[in-house]
C-alpha cells in the first residue's frame, strides 16, 4: 500500500468514509505544496450533543444512573429494585440540586382550581381535556410543571471523550 | 504595590477556603462575608468552583489519565491535582492520595521536609513532603485568588492570615510559614483557628455583640472540624468602660474529627454486612461511608425517623443484582455517635490513654479515646490548675460552635448538656450558647477579619503566645555509672507572649563553639503560666505539664573553629506570631537565631 493510499484511507476512517474533497483529485493545489501536516490531528471531541453527554455522565458517575436504566429489571423483585432506585436516586438528585434550581411553574397545589388566561405562554402551560373556547379557562391543575430557574452546569470538557460516559475500571491487584 | 485587601485562609485538615475583606473598609462586612469561589478539578475535563477546596493532593501516575484532563484555568503550579478529584478518586488509589497533610506537619514523630506521604506508598510514586503538599494547597488557594484579582491586587501583595489551630506548637506553626513561602506568600501572619471563629462571630453580630456578652464572661470555644478537636477559653473584660477579649487558653492537639464520625458509622453498618457474608473491597467502604453521612444527616434533621436505609451499589454495571442493603438505625447512631464521641462523663473524667506514646508511633498520632468531651473535662480541669482557679475546672458562661459537625443539633444539645451537668453540680448556670455562627466558613472569614481589626478596627482578641517554652540545661553532677543526669528545663519565653515582643534570658553559662552545631533540647506547656524568663523547672523529662519538642540547634562558622564563644539567649515572638530564640553573643555583636531542627524525630 502506498503512503498515499494509507493517508486516505487513514482520513476516510476520520471523516466516516465521507471524503468528497480527498477522493477527486485535488487540481488547484499546486504540486510543490506540503502534504498536510503530520501526524494527523486528532478527531475533534463530540461538541454537538457535548452538554447532553456531559449530563449523563454526571447522572451516571454521582447516580449510576445510565446502568441502572441499561439493566433488565424484569428478573428482580422489586425490593431489590427498589434498594438499587435509592441508591439512584440519592446520587442523581445530588446532582440536580448541585446544578439546577427547580420550581414549580404553578405555586397552587396540584387538584386545585386555576384560571388560565387569554394568550396565556403556552410552552408553560398545557390544556388537557374539553380544549374549545377562547378562554380565559378554568381548570384542575393536575401537575404543577418544573421549571429550571436556575441552571448552573460547568462547561463540558474538551479534553476528555465526553462519548465515553462512563470509563471501564480496572482494579490492579 | 501595597495591600488591597485582608485575606483570610483556612487551611483546614480537610476542607480549606478564603475569604477576604478590604482594608479601607470602614465597616465590618457583617453576616455578608465575601468567600472566594475556588476553581478546582472535579472530575477529568471538568473544573468547577466550589467554596470548599479539599485539602487532598492526589499524584497521577504516568498516562492515568487523558492528557490535560486535569489541567487547570492557570498555568504553571506544582506536581499532582488538589481539592474535589483529588478527594473522591483518591479512595480508590489511596496510595497516591495525600490527606491531612496539615496533621502530618504537626506530627513530631517524622521528618516533615522528607518526601514521606502518601504514608507507605510504593517507591515508583514521587512522594512529597508535609510541608510541600500544605504548600501546594496554599498555591491553589493563590492561583485560584490570582486568576480573579491577580492583574491588581496578587495574592503575594495583600496581607494574608493563614489560620493553625490553637494547639499548634511552634515547629508546627514555623512549618506552616515555609510552606506558605513555597506557595509564594512571603508575609503570611498566623492566628488560631478558634479566635478566628470568634472573629467572624464578632463580625456577624456587628455592634450587637455586646448584646451577647458581658465583662466576666468565660467563652469556650468548641471546634470540632474534618480531622481535628480544639478547644480555647476566652475571657471578656472590661478596660475604661469597653468589653475586652483575653484568650486565657488553648487545649492540646486531638487528632480526632467529624470524618472519625462517619466512619464509625460505615464501620458498624459494614460489620452488619459482614455477618451476612457480604464482603466490601476499599471503593464501597469508602460509598458506604458517603451513604452512612446521608443517613446520619437524614436522622439528626428529622426526629421522627427511626432509622434510614443504607445502600451500596455494587461495583460493577449490574446496579440492582450488586446493590447492598443495609440501614442505620437511630438507636445506633445515638449510641455510636452522640454517646460515642460525646459521652455523658464527670468533670473529673480524663481521656481513656496517654497522648503521643512516642517510639510505638507509626502513622498519625490519631486520638487514642474518641470520648470529645472526655477531653474537654481534661481540658478545663487542666486549665483550671493553671489559673489557680479554686474551682476545680474552669467554668465557661457561654460557648461557641465551630464546624461543620456542629450542623446536627443533637450534637450541639449534647456538649450543652454536659457542660451544663458539670456546672449545675457546683451551682452555677448553664452556658448559653452564642447564636449565628457560620460552621463552615467561619475560620476563613475570621481570619480576614482580623487582618481588618489589626488595622485598628473593631475589636481585638489579646493573648499571645498560648504556651511557654523550655530549652533543656544538662544538671550538673558526678557522673554515676547506669544513671542518666536529669534535664532541667529554663524557661526562655513566658506563657502569653505577645507578638512583636521579646525576652532576654539572665545570664546562664552557655557557649558556641565554633565550627560545631551546637542544639538544646526543647521544650514547652500549656498550663505552666506562672514561670517567668529564667524560671528553672527542675527535671524536666519527669515533669508531667512539659511537652518535649524538636531541639533546636545552630551552627556559629568562624575562622577558629573549636573556639568557645559565650552566649545569652533571648526569646521573641514575631510579627507573623512564630517564635524565635536567638543566641546574642555576650559582650559582642553576633547573633544567631536557633533554628527548630524538624528533621529528627522527638526522643
Amino acid at each position: 500500500m502506498s503512503f498515499f493510499t494509507r493517508l486516505k484511507l487513514a482520513l476516510s476512517i476520520l471523516f466516516g468514509g465521507e471524503l468528497p474533497a480527498a477522493q477527486a483529485p485535488a487540481p488547484a493545489l499546486p504540486v510543490a505544496e506540503p502534504l498536510p501536516a503530520l501526524p494527523l490531528p486528532t478527531p475533534p471531541p463530540e461538541q454537538a450533543h457535548a452538554s447532553a453527554l456531559f449530563l449523563l455522565g454526571l447522572l451516571q458517575r454521582e447516580g449510576r444512573l445510565v446502568d441502572f436504566l441499561q439493566e433488565d429489571v424484569t428478573a428482580y423483585a422489586d425490593a431489590d429494585v427498589g434498594a438499587a432506585a435509592r441508591a439512584v436516586h440519592t446520587g442523581c438528585r445530588k446532582v440536580l440540586a448541585q446544578y439546577l434550581a427547580l420550581t414549580p411553574v404553578v405555586s397552587d397545589g396540584e387538584g386545585a382550581s386555576v384560571a388560565v388566561p387569554v394568550g396565556f405562554d403556552a410552552s408553560r402551560f398545557r390544556l388537557t381535556g374539553n380544549v374549545t373556547g377562547q378562554g380565559p379557562w378554568r381548570g384542575t391543575l393536575k401537575h404543577h410543571g418544573w421549571h429550571a430557574t436556575k441552571v448552573e452546569l460547568p462547561a463540558a470538557p474538551t479534553t476528555v471523550d465526553v462519548k465515553v460516559v462512563a470509563p471501564a475500571e480496572v482494579e490492579l491487584p | 504595590m501595597s495591600a488591597s485587601f485582608c485575606v483570610g485562609i483556612d487551611l483546614g485538615t480537610t476542607h480549606s477556603a478564603l475569604s477576604w475583606i478590604a482594608l479601607d473598609a470602614s465597616e465590618g462586612r457583617g453576616p455578608n462575608q465575601a468567600v472566594l469561589p475556588i476553581a478546582q478539578v472535579t472530575a477529568p475535563g471538568t473544573v468547577e468552583e466550589r467554596q470548599l477546596l479539599p485539602s487532598f493532593v492526589y499524584l497521577p501516575a504516568e498516562g492515568e489519565f487523558p492528557r490535560d484532563a486535569l489541567a487547570l484555568p492557570w498555568k504553571g503550579g506544582g506536581r499532582g491535582v488538589v481539592g474535589e478529584f483529588a478527594r473522591a478518586h483518591g479512595t480508590r488509589v489511596p496510595t497516591r492520595q495525600v490527606a491531612s497533610a496539615k496533621s502530618w506537619l504537626c506530627h513530631p514523630g517524622v521528618d516533615r521536609r522528607a518526601k514521606i506521604l502518601p504514608w507507605q506508598a510504593p517507591d515508583d510514586v514521587a512522594k512529597v513532603s508535609p510541608v510541600e503538599a500544605s504548600a501546594r494547597v496554599l498555591e491553589h488557594l493563590a492561583q485560584a485568588w490570582n486568576r480573579q484579582f491577580g492583574k491588581r491586587a496578587p495574592l503575594s501583595e495583600q496581607q494574608v492570615v493563614v489560620t493553625v489551630p490553637a494547639s499548634f506548637d511552634a515547629a508546627a506553626k514555623d512549618l506552616t510559614l515555609e510552606a506558605a513561602k513555597q506557595a509564594g506568600l512571603e508575609k503570611v501572619t498566623l492566628l488560631e483557628e478558634p479566635q478566628a471563629a470568634v472573629y467572624a462571630w464578632l463580625e456577624a453580630m456587628g455592634r450587637g455583640w455586646r448584646a451577647h456578652l458581658k465583662a466576666g464572661d468565660v467563652l469556650l470555644v468548641v471546634d470540632v472540624g474534618g480531622g481535628t478537636s480544639d478547644f480555647s477559653l476566652v475571657r471578656v473584660g472590661e478596660v475604661g468602660g469597653e468589653l475586652s477579649l483575653e484568650r486565657l487558653a488553648v487545649g492540646d492537639h486531638i487528632l480526632l474529627g467529624g470524618d472519625n464520625m462517619d466512619l464509625a458509622l460505615a464501620f458498624s453498618v459494614n460489620e452488619r454486612f459482614k455477618a451476612q457474608g457480604k464482603a466490601l473491597d476499599a471503593w464501597q467502604l469508602s460509598a458506604l461511608t458517603q451513604a452512612c453521612r446521608v443517613a446520619k444527616e437524614q436522622l439528626l434533621s428529622s426526629e421522627a425517623l427511626d432509622k434510614a436505609p443504607v445502600t451500596v451499589p455494587g461495583r460493577g454495571s449490574s446496579l440492582i443484582g450488586g446493590t447492598l442493603k443495609g440501614e442505620l438505625t437511630r438507636a445506633e447512631l445515638t449510641s455510636l455517635l452522640v454517646d460515642g464521641f460525646f459521652p455523658r462523663c464527670a468533670v473529673t473524667d480524663a481521656p481513656a490513654t496517654a497522648r503521643r506514646s512516642g517510639l510505638a508511633q507509626v502513622g498519625l498520632p490519631y486520638a487514642q479515646d474518641a470520648g470529645i468531651t472526655r477531653h474537654l473535662a481534661a481540658f478545663l480541669a487542666r486549665q483550671a490548675r493553671s489559673l489557680q482557679l479554686t474551682t476545680g475546672f474552669a467554668q465557661p458562661t457561654a460557648v461557641l460552635f465551630n464546624g461543620g459537625v456542629f450542623k446536627a443539633p443533637a450534637l450541639k444539645a449534647r456538649v450543652l448538656e454536659v457542660l451544663s451537668g458539670w456546672l449545675a453540680q457546683v451551682g452555677a448556670p448553664a452556658p448559653k450558647e452564642l447564636p449565628g455562627a457560620d460552621l463552615d466558613l467561619a475560620v476563613a472569614r475570621g481570619a480576614a477579619s482580623y487582618g481588618w481589626v489589626k488595622g485598628g478596627h473593631g475589636i481585638r482578641i489579646r493573648g499571645g503566645t498560648a504556651r511557654s517554652y523550655y530549652v533543656g540545661v544538662e544538671a550538673a553532677m558526678l557522673a554515676v555509672p547506669g544513671y542518666v543526669p536529669p534535664v532541667k528545663a529554663l524557661c526562655v519565653a513566658p506563657f502569653g507572649m505577645e507578638e512583636g515582643t521579646q525576652a532576654d534570658v539572665p545570664p546562664q553559662e552557655f557557649g558556641l563553639v565554633v565550627g560545631e552545631a551546637t542544639r538544646f533540647r526543647f521544650f514547652s506547656s500549656s498550663t505552666r503560666r506562672a514561670d517567668a524568663v529564667g524560671t528553672m523547672v527542675e527535671d524536666a523529662e519527669r515533669a508531667a505539664d512539659l511537652e518535649e519538642l524538636v531541639p533546636i540547634e545552630t551552627t556559629l562558622s568562624g575562622d577558629a573553629p573549636g573556639q568557645l564563644v559565650p552566649i545569652n539567649l533571648q526569646a521573641a515572638v514575631t510579627e507573623l506570631g512564630a517564635l524565635e530564640v536567638r543566641c546574642l553573643e555576650r559582650g559582642g555583636e553576633g547573633r544567631w537565631k536557633l533554628e527548630l531542627n524538624v528533621r529528627e524525630r522527638t526522643p
